[in-house]
């Protein structure tokens, strides 16, 4: 979109405010701008923000990323990984390390699918 | 503890990494001086010395000192070899750079994951976490050696920022980049998956007291005029920090990332002094990362300064927290080692030299100044208007409001527009469902963490930001692209090559005035270079001093030898006798000198410095001088000498022309022999281009050069005079 410069008449409402009513009003509008963001971000999840659930559970971040992977491909990552790894661990009754491990490459996965998803 | 004179020793530092734990974590600012006096001087805005450091050029005049400015001093490094970069970091931090930036390589945003081992680099290093650990192990102790805690810095973007987050936080960095309008605009990331990454690697960065610096600076670099999009940086500037701070950052760890966006030939403090204004005012609550402008930057490092400093002024009548340094050679290439220490010294050297200046000067009240500040205001908040207009952040995205060249309102329809189902990683974010768990700290959004845990972590005894050794630690994956297999190549074998970049590269620059026009001149060089028997040869600048009459031409080449070092014939450090003990005996043995600036030559200032009290000079001693002044013959003082039973001439030869400063050197040892009387004179020849080997070449019994100063010459006066009469005495 082209638009010639006409501050002058968009500034109307504004030109009377004080400086200090002016910044009110910057972070005002600055905080309507952003708090649909903050809340997309509360309620969302990514491979990412998984990975990085794994990594501060000590995984390496190659197990961290096959974990996910596999996450994605049985659509967990909602329930987050690092649930999915404990959950999987208590199922079997093992260290979570070795049940996150077991889940890296490939094994495990319809079980946990089974007992997260509550259906076959 | 490192030893000063010795190089830091990178393989000592990869040993045993996969144990190494940080010293400490967090942002550091530095501390205020105690008292502000430094050397004779009182200063008014200073931070704490440091134990060690090198100080300005100009330093030793004013008794060696170095005082520190109070902005953290950023310098940015990014040779792509990270066992090089640590190297410089050292120099950086004698200089006085307590924040030092590692730039990523090229295409690390896109990666999706953490990169591990220690890969080369293209424009940068990859960030992984042995090239992290093995920086923050050197940084630990460089800082110990210099007595400041030295930030380290990178990069918090791309499709891989939580992760990058959580090593970060692990590995002690201290400061990041984290701006999702960065992946939106510049990467051309997903812009929903940015802002719920960032969500999470926002909050991991505060559980670990990171500094944040924001991305806006890169619409002043990506617009057709920079200057044109200062409003739309103020709205990107606060998009970043409402969104930080409701994640959960501290407002005081939340920096703006800010450029002046000019420079001249634009009149660039009128456009630039009211939106540094402006933005403090505004963003009061939060810090100043003050950047300086590369937009305009050519491959001129004197023009590139000069706007530096031109920016630097800018932080002092305003504010900066964090000063950032641009090397001055951005502009031709990856920054050189000695660049990045030129661009710090830009920055001491203009803020101690501006120290006080608010006392003296301050911002007009009202006017031209007033009317800007308050007029950039109002078109950022015209555009905060207009996205909720449209629908919201997403919506003004694609209709292109950003980085468009126009000064909004104007749009001129060459934003940068994204989608919000495109872009890199398009799709790729899942709502949380209701029993969604996270077992970690430091975790934002929805989190169903079971009761019986008292913080998430608990559910698996300790996350890795709690525990450390709980970090799984990777050391290569890769045979080949390695840095033991890079170390190797570049073994110390007792040679010696010149580098600019990494170790051994052999690069040097050779500086032509060539009396051709532009093209001309060009190609005379890359033939010169050539004939100088450097490969890879260059221009990295040129500048016409007129069409007709010359070019200058920078180039850069290789060199093809290296330098045997135990072949080399180092002079001798002169030993200087003690102070005392020089007073003691002149006081008992009287010493009389006869001086003057010999030739067609009315130079005296060093001659007057090695002489007079004022200056330490060898009056100080006790050392009775005759001077007579400048431009005098050797004869006439050869004549003195004698007339007033002197023990030694000193003759001061500035000027080189026509090697006139040799010719007088010869001449005052032949009279001297010719008048029977070379034995019982000591002779001493000074000058900037005189030193000790050539002196004594031309008859005389020493030579002094550049930063000579009193007690050099007194010294060897008095060694000399010592041996001399101890002689006489046994004769």
């Amino acid at each position: 979109m082209k638009r010639d410069d006409d501050f002058e008449k968009r500034r109307t409402h504004l030109k009377d405010l004080s400086d200090e009513e002016l910044s009110k009003r910057f972070w005002q509008l600055t905080t309507e701008v952003v708090k649909p963001l903050v809340e997309l971000a509360y309620s969302h999840t990514s491979a990412s923000i998984e990975r990085s659930v794994l990594l501060r559970m000590g995984f390496s971040s190659i197990e961290a990323a096959d974990i996910v992977k596999e996450g994605l491909a049985w659509n967990l990552l909602g329930k987050g990984m690092g649930n999915v790894v404990l959950t999987y661990a208590k199922l079997k009754d093992m260290e979570y390390l070795n049940a996150g491990r077991e889940l890296a490459s490939g094994k495990g996965w319809s079980e946990v699918n089974k007992v997260m998803r509550g259906d076959n | 503890m490192l030893d000063k004179n010795k190089k830091i020793d990178v393989e000592e530092i990869l040993k045993d990494l996969d144990k190494y734990e940080p010293k400490r974590k967090g942002w550091h600012w530095r501390e205020k001086h105690d008292t502000g006096d430094i050397g004779e001087f009182h200063y008014s805005e200073v931070s704490k010395d440091l134990v060690q450091s090198e100080g300005l050029p100009a330093s030793p005049s004013f008794g060696n000192i170095d005082p520190q400015p109070m902005p953290v001093i950023t310098s940015e490094i990014a040779s792509g070899r990270f066992e090089d970069d640590i190297r410089r970091m050292r120099m950086a931090a004698w200089h006085g750079a307590d924040h030092l930036m590692v730039i990523r390589t090229a295409g690390q945003s896109h990666f999706d994951g953490l990169i591990e081992g220690t890969p080369e680099g293209v424009g940068g290093v990859p960030i992984t976490r042995k090239q992290v650990r093995a920086t923050r192990k050197a940084l630990d102790m460089i800082e110990e050696e210099v007595g400041r805690p030295i930030n380290f810095h990178s990069y918090v973007s791309g499709v891989a920022g939580p992760d990058i987050a959580v090593m970060f936080a692990e590995e002690g960095v201290n400061g990041a980049h984290q701006d999702p309008q960065y992946n939106v605009l510049y990467r051309n990331i997903n812009m929903v998956r940015s802002f719920v990454d960032a969500a999470v690697a926002k909050s991991i960065m505060a559980a670990a007291d990171m500094a944040q610096i924001d991305g806006a600076h890169n619409a002043n670099a990506t617009a057709m005029k920079g200057y044109a999009v200062m409003p739309e940086l103020m709205v990107q500037h606060a998009i970043n920090c409402k969104f930080s701070e409701m994640v959960g950052m501290k407002k005081e760890n939340i920096c703006l990332s800010t450029v002046p966006p000019s420079a001249p030939p634009a009149p660039c403090m009128k456009l630039d002094l009211p939106y540094a204004v402006a933005l403090r005012e505004v963003f009061k609550e939060y810090k100043m990362r003050a950047q300086m402008n590369t937009k305009y930057m050519t491959s001129c490092t004197r023009e590139a300064t000069v706007t530096h400093v031109l920016n630097l002024l800018i932080s002092e009548l305003t504010s900066a927290d964090i000063q950032s340094t641009i090397t001055p050679d951005e502009g031709r290439n990856v920054p050189w080692h000695y660049n990045n220490i030129h661009a710090i010294n830009t920055a001491k050297q203009a803020l101690i030299g501006m120290d006080g200046l608010n006392e003296m000067v301050e911002l007009k009240k009202d006017g031209y100044l007033r009317s800007k500040v308050r007029e950039l205001k109002e078109r950022a908040i015209l555009f905060l208007e207009e996205i909720l207009e449209v629908g919201g952040y997403f919506k003004a995205v694609e209709d292109g409001f950003f980085v468009d060249s126009g000064e909004y309102p104007a749009r001129n329809g060459d934003g940068i527009a994204r989608f919000i189902d495109k872009g890199v990683a398009a799709g790729t974010v899942v709502e949380r469902e209701e029993d969604y768990f996270a077992p970690v700290c430091a975790h934002f959004g929805y989190n169903n963490v079971p009761r019986e845990y008292n913080k998430p972590c608990d559910a698996i005894n300790g996350c890795t930001l709690c525990v450390h050794s709980k970090i799984k630690y990777i050391d290569e994956l890769d045979e080949e692209d390695n840095v033991y297999k890079r170390l190797e190549r570049v073994k110390d074998d007792g040679t010696i090559t010149p580098e600019v970049e990494w170790k051994k590269d052999g690069y040097v620059t050779v500086t032509l005035m060539i009396p051709e026009e532009e093209n001309v001149a060009e190609a005379a060089a890359l033939a010169m270079g050539k004939r100088m028997n450097l490969t890879d040869v260059e221009v990295i600048h040129k500048q016409v001093m007129q069409a007709a009459e010359g070019t200058l031409v920078e180039i850069k080449g290789r060199v093809n030898f290296k330098i045997d070092k135990s072949n080399l014939v180092i002079p001798k450090k002169q030993k200087l006798l003690d102070e005392q003990f020089m007073k003691d005996w002149v006081a008992e043995h009287p010493v009389k000198v006869v001086c003057a600036t010999v030739g067609q030559d009315e130079h005296s200032v060093g001659l007057r410095e090695v002489i007079d009290i004022k200056h330490g000079g060898i009056e100080k001693y006790g050392i009775k001088y005759i001077y007579l002044g400048t431009s005098c013959p050797v004869e006439k003082l050869i004549d003195a000498a004698i007339e007033s039973k002197a023990d030694a001439i000193i003759a001061s030869t500035i000027i080189t022309h026509n090697d006139v400063h040799t010719k007088n050197m010869d001449k005052l040892n032949n009279i001297c022999i010719e008048k029977g009387v070379r034995d019982k004179f000591i002779l001493i020849s000074g000058g900037t281009q005189v030193t000790d080997e050539i002196a004594k070449a031309h008859g005389m019994d020493a030579g002094f050069g550049r930063g000579t100063h009193g007690i050099h010459v007194a010294s060897f006066l008095i060694e000399t005079l010592i041996k001399k009469r101890g002689n006489t005495n046994e004769s």
